[in-house]
Order: C-alpha cells, then sequence, then structure tokens
C-alpha cells in the first residue's frame, strides 16, 4: 500500500517513470495501473493525462479504463484494506451478518475509509474460499469461517480504527 | 519423517502459517505442499512414516505437540489422526487426473512434479506435428471447463488452420464465480500443470506467447504462478527452445483487476489488451481474430490443465471416463452452507445428491439442505426434486440448469430465496459490462420489480413483469451475463415462489418459454 504523502512533483515523478517503463508492454494498461496503484495507493486524476501521453490515447479513454474497474482507487484509501466477500457462497454461511457488524463496528460504510485513515472496507465478489466461508480478505491475507467475534479479533490486530 | 502443511489459500486461511511455526520451534522443518482440497480437513497435517504417509486435520498451532507425542507412540491414538492419506474415503474414491498430484508435495518443485509424470505430456507433444495434437484433443472429446462447454478441439482446429505471423493461447483463469476454487487449486498446488498444458497448446495451433489471465482476488496463486513460470524458464520448459527442440514458448501472467464479465471471453480479451472490459459481438470468433486481432485460444484453466493428461495418458485414456457427450472429468467444487466441503474430481454422470449427501454428509448448520446453486452466480437455484440429475453437460440443460463450471453452493432451509433472486439481479447490475440494454437496464429494473412483489405491490402484474424482463434479457443479451441472470430468477420463483409471498402455482409464468 502506498504512502499517500507525496508531493504532487513526487507523485508526477513516479507516475513518468512507472509509464516509462510499461509502455512498450502489449496492453500495457492494467499493469501500469497495478504499478502506479501498488506505487501509490491509489491513481490520482494528475496521472490521467501523463498515462495518456504514454500510451498514446486519450484522456478519455484512460479515465474509463480507470472507471470500468473495481480495483482501482481515484482517492487515498486506508491504511490497510478489508474486503468482505458478498458471493452465494458466504451468503449462505451468514456474510449478510458479517457486513452489518463490520459496518457497524468500523463505523463506515462500504468504500469508506475509517476516521483514523486506517482501514478501507470494501465489497468482494469471491476470494475462491468458498469451502470454508465466509471469507475476507485483509490486505492480501484470506481469511476464512470468519465469524462476527473473529472479524473483531482480525481487525484489533491492525491497530486502533473507529 | 517428512512432515507436510499445505501453503494454497485455503490452507492458509484456517491458520497453516501458525501450524507450520509450531512444527519448526519443535524442530521439525516442514515441505509446504499444496492442498488435496479436502477443505474441511484443512489445515491437513501429513506426515510420511515407516507406514506410510498419514494425515492429522483439521489442525492448528496448540495440537503440534500432542501429534509429535502421538508419532513416537501411537498415532491412531489421537483424536485428529485421519489414517493414511490416500484411503481417506473423500479421496480414494475420486477419479483424480488433473488433481492426481495436487497436495503431494511443494507445487514449485520441478523434481517432485517430473517424478509424479509431469512433462510427460509436453515430451509426448514435441514429437507430434500440430494438427496431431489437435487430433489428440478432438478424439479425447474434451469441452471448454469454463462453463460454455465448447470442444476444445474444434477450436483448436479454428486456430491451428488460421495463417498468422503472430497468434496467442490466452489462459482464462478469472474464477469469479462463487463456489467455485478449481482453477486456484490446479495454480496453487500444481501451476507446472497449467504451464505444461498451455504450452502443448502452442505447439498445437503455432502459438509463440501464451498470456494467463488472472483474477486479481488471487494473490498467493500470482505469487506461486510468476515463480513457477521463472523455473519452467530456467529449466528450458519455456522459452526459446524448448528442450533442445528449437520451439518457442513465453508465458505471462497478466492481472485483472475486479470485474467479474472479464470471466467471458471477449471482455477478458479487452481487458488483456488494456480496455475497458466491454463484451464484443461475435463474429467474428476469438479463434479468428482474438487477442490483438490475432487468432487466439482462449481456455480454461481446468481444460489447459487437462491437456497434459490427455498427452500424457493418451486421447482414449482420457475419453473412457465421462457420460454422454460430457467425456473426462469433471471438478466439482463443493462449497457454501456444507459440512464437508473441497474438491471433488469424478467422471461426468455422479447426481447431485451424491455429492452433497455422500461427500458433503449434509449442511454445516445440521439443519436440512433446501437449495443448490450450481454453475455460479448464472446458475439455477434446484430443488430437492432435482437432485437426482446426473452431472452431465446435456442433463443439466434439459433442467434448464448448467453445470457451468461446476461449482455447487448450498443453502440450508434458513435461507431467503427471494433475496437470493434479487442478489442475483443486484449481481449483474453491479457486474454488467453496460453494452447492452437488456443486461445493464433489466437487471436494474429487475432489482426494482423483485422488491415490488416482496412488498406485495401489485403482485399479478408485476409477475408477469418480471418474467417478461427475464425473456427480454435471456434473448436480448449479448452474452451470458444478462442473458443467464433469468435462471437463478427463475429458479427461485418456479421452486421456492412461497419466500415471494405467493404460492407457487401463480409463479411459472406463462409457459410458454
Amino acid at each position: 500500500m502506498g504512502v499517500g504523502r507525496l508531493s504532487s512533483h513526487q507523485t508526477q515523478g513516479a507516475v513518468s517513470t512507472l509509464v516509462e517503463q510499461y509502455k512498450d508492454l502489449p496492453g500495457a494498461m492494467l499493469p501500469l495501473l497495478h504499478a502506479i496503484q501498488a506505487e501509490l495507493g491509489y491513481v490520482p486524476d494528475s496521472a490521467v493525462p501523463v498515462i495518456a501521453k504514454g500510451l498514446n490515447l486519450s484522456r478519455a479513454e484512460v479515465h474509463g479504463v480507470i472507471s470500468f474497474y473495481h480495483d482501482f482507487k481515484t482517492h487515498p484509501v486506508g491504511k490497510h484494506s478489508v474486503q468482505i466477500c458478498r458471493a452465494e457462497a458466504c451468503q449462505s454461511m451468514g456474510s449478510r451478518q458479517l457486513e452489518a457488524h463490520a459496518k457497524a463496528l468500523l463505523g463506515v460504510d462500504y468504500h469508506e475509509t475509517t476516521a483514523d485513515g486506517n482501514i478501507t472496507l470494501e465489497p468482494v465478489y469471491c476470494l475462491g474460499n468458498c469451502a470454508c466461508s465466509p471469507s475476507i480478505r485483509i490486505d492480501d491475507d484470506i481469511h476464512a469461517r470468519v465469524s462476527p467475534e473473529r472479524f473483531e479479533q482480525l481487525i484489533s490486530q491492525l491497530g486502533v480504527s473507529k | 519423517m517428512t512432515f507436510y502443511i499445505p501453503q494454497d489459500t485455503t490452507a492458509l486461511a484456517l491458520g497453516a502459517d501458525a501450524v507450520a511455526a509450531a512444527l519448526q520451534a519443535a524442530g521439525n522443518e516442514p515441505v509446504r505442499n499444496g492442498s488435496r482440497g479436502l477443505f474441511w480437513l484443512e489445515p491437513l497435517l501429513e506426515v510420511e512414516t515407516d507406514q506410510g504417509r498419514i494425515g492429522f486435520g483439521p489442525v492448528s498451532a496448540e495440537d503440534i505437540p500432542s501429534i509429535l507425542d502421538a508419532l513416537s507412540d501411537d498415532a491412531s491414538a489421537h483424536p485428529l489422526y485421519q489414517g493414511e492419506i490416500a484411503a481417506i474415503p473423500y479421496l480414494a474414491s475420486q477419479q483424480r487426473l488433473t488433481y492426481a498430484r495436487s497436495g503431494e508435495g511443494d507445487p514449485l518443485c520441478l523434481d517432485n512434479y517430473r517424478r509424479l509424470d509431469g512433462f510427460t505430456g509436453l515430451k509426448n507433444a514435441l514429437a507430434l506435428s500440430g494438427q496431431q495434437i489437435v487430433d489428440q484433443v478432438k478424439e479425447s472429446g474434451l469441452r471448454g471447463r469454463g462453463g460454455a462447454a465448447f470442444p476444445a478441439g474444434i477450436k483448436w482446429q479454428t486456430v491451428h488452420g488460421c495463417d498468422a505471423a503472430q497468434k496467442y493461447i490466452v489462459c482464462n483463469a478469472d474464477e469469479g464465480d462463487s463456489g467455485t476454487f478449481a482453477d486456484r487449486l490446479v495454480m496453487e498446488s500444481d501451476p507446472y500443470q497449467l504451464i505444461e498444458g498451455m504450452t502443448i497448446a502452442g505447439l498445437a495451433v503455432g502459438a509463440t506467447q501464451g498470456y494467463i489471465y488472472l483474477r486479481s482476488e488471487y494473490p498467493k496463486a500470482h505469487q506461486l504462478l510468476n515463480a513457477a513460470i521463472e523455473k519452467a524458464t530456467v529449466a528450458n520448459f519455456l522459452g526459446d527452445n524448448i528442450q533442445g527442440s528449437g520451439k518457442r514458448f513465453d508465458l505471462e501472467v497478466r492481472l485483472g483487476a475486479g470485474a467479474y464479465i472479464c470471466g467471458e471471453e471477449t471482455s477478458l480479451l479487452e481487458s488483456l489488451e488494456g480496455k475497458r472490459g466491454m463484451v464484443r459481438a461475435k463474429p467474428p470468433l476469438p479463434a479468428i481474430e482474438g487477442l490483438f486481432g490475432k487468432p487466439t485460444v482462449v481456455n480454461n484453466v481446468l481444460t489447459l490443465a487437462a491437456i497434459s493428461t490427455i498427452l500424457a495418458q493418451g486421447a482414449a485414456a482420457y475419453q473412457n471416463f465421462g457420460m454422454g457427450r460430457s467425456r473426462g472429468t469433471l471438478a466439482i467444487q463443493l462449497a457454501g452452507n456444507i459440512k464437508r466441503g473441497g474438491l471433488i474430481e469424478l467422471a461426468f454422470g455422479v447426481t447431485l445428491r451424491q455429492v452433497v449427501e455422500d461427500y458433503g454428509q449434509g449442511t454445516f448448520s445440521g439443519r436440512p439442505i433446501r437449495a443448490i446453486q450450481v454453475g455460479g452466480p448464472l446458475g439455477a437455484f434446484l430443488p430437492e426434486s432435482q437432485w437426482d440429475t446426473p452431472m452431465d453437460y446435456e442433463a443439466f440443460a434439459a433442467i434448464k440448469a448448467m453445470i457451468g463450471h461446476g461449482g455447487v453452493v448450498v443453502f440450508d432451509d434458513t435461507a431467503d430465496m427471494a433475496a437470493q433472486a434479487r442478489f442475483a439481479m443486484e449481481f449483474c447490475v453491479a457486474e454488467s459490462c453496460g453494452k447492452c440494454t437488456p443486461c445493464r437496464i433489466g437487471s436494474v429494473r429487475g432489482v426494482e420489480v423483485i422488491d415490488r412483489i416482496v412488498a406485495g405491490e401489485n403482485r399479478d402484474d408485476n409477475l408477469i413483469l418480471l418474467h417478461e424482463l427475464c425473456d427480454t434479457m435471456e434473448m436480448g443479451s449479448l452474452c451470458a451475463m444478462g442473458g443467464m441472470t433469468p435462471f437463478p430468477v427463475r429458479s427461485a420463483l418456479t421452486h421456492f415462489g412461497q419466500d415471494f409471498g405467493t404460492s407457487s402455482q401463480d409463479l411459472s409464468g406463462s409457459g410458454d418459454h
């Protein structure tokens, strides 16, 4: 997850470097956007013209791609990403209750970040862990059979969030 | 004694790393193997002993001291003792071809892969012409395992027959259906099998570049695939001179970005090209004008993995499994509210009841099963009267259901099927690519109409409207997203009408579709 405290000058520099690195790759757009997001935590609006110029596309086309995919964020996000699976297998094991519990505990709705900037809550449609539902993902770790109590334990390990 | 503790996503999600750490602390460095797919036993600790390979599961770090004690005395006395791994009935009764190696050893160990018959298919393929490989695939009867079940050999023949300077092999690893994890298990537990299958595909049709389009929800698979590709390249199983043959095949993993629709092959190709994942109209077929406008084989992970078995053991051996026009084995993924969920590889033809009752042993909650959704979010909800249907593409199509990618999601009697029908429409709203109106707008209207029916608002008129809306989506959508979202909706209405606040007789529609 990115640092999110770079000056706009530093941000532009990081984006330009990545554009140079990726622009000759066939179908460079998604790998480039993933790389920018890995570096900065999100894809800032100011990156759009730089990407467009580097890949010889219009700004509208770049914006169109960024806005199509759920993964790409256009604003800074929390230090940790917490995703709750909303798909059917998890629903059959109580994920609807888990969702409600998570929102109440964190005091945020989906796509929102806790006031201390620690956690961004997101829905996800399937983590491929469907024999041991309900599942959640915290950053790059998947957790199985997450009861509301287990959720609280896992969240408490991420530090203060309210 | 050698200890094995899996490193696949499910085992990790259940605490396998802590178990491994406890073993290390006790002076036993475990091999991090793949999973057998017996997820109800994960984390499954396996121990190679004088008496064979035995298992304990599900284990936590706290169980390690007592297991180590038992091993030096009487292992079978331990409460988590599962006996000899290969004799566990859940596993012993399966017909494992694709998953024969899964869980045997470190998924990245090339020697282990070769020891277990890996790269035999590739070796055989290198001695054949492209057409001969295509003929083998045709003869095997293999049909695409992604969901559409199109004969793989026919697709390959088309690409083989195209005259082009550049062709591509694209592996669809965007396994987005809820209740499915078969692709993930191959990629995390036996990644070389996929690499081998794709390389054979490249040799068959004359393609030198492959891409694995992997969903971003699978970080562990991403890490393992990249490592496997690197090792395979170093060992000359990929690259510009495969095993000294002078043949070239390069492979790269590309990450999706959280769009379900990119599992649809034309949308996937758009995404690989760096665009919005908008579905393309067909024709042209991807086999003729696919990635970057070039002839392209697009196959699911399981289809490509099966190729290595077919080339290793022969088309006839593979063709011997199955029923009717569904040949070979099916990777059934038993999930949801189930006591013993996991991967069950069997020849086509087993009934759903056998799967959920014999393997699954009923629900996790202990309550009666009410509905089973097969084939992901676009699959029908099946009531008990349909559980004796054999798992065969045609038999499922005959009851307006589909096998799809083989996911089986079980719901107990607390499930609200009206809420599930609403969710099917809601999911289509969230995931439609937006290109065609029936899918983009129809799904939004579908959510609204279901809400009105459940609220008892003009129920009769709204039921007619919902059926008409489903007709429009089925017949007017460009791809299966809009075209099949009505399947779960209609099946919920037909079989579980009481959840919509009305009797099921009112709900079967006009009967003309």
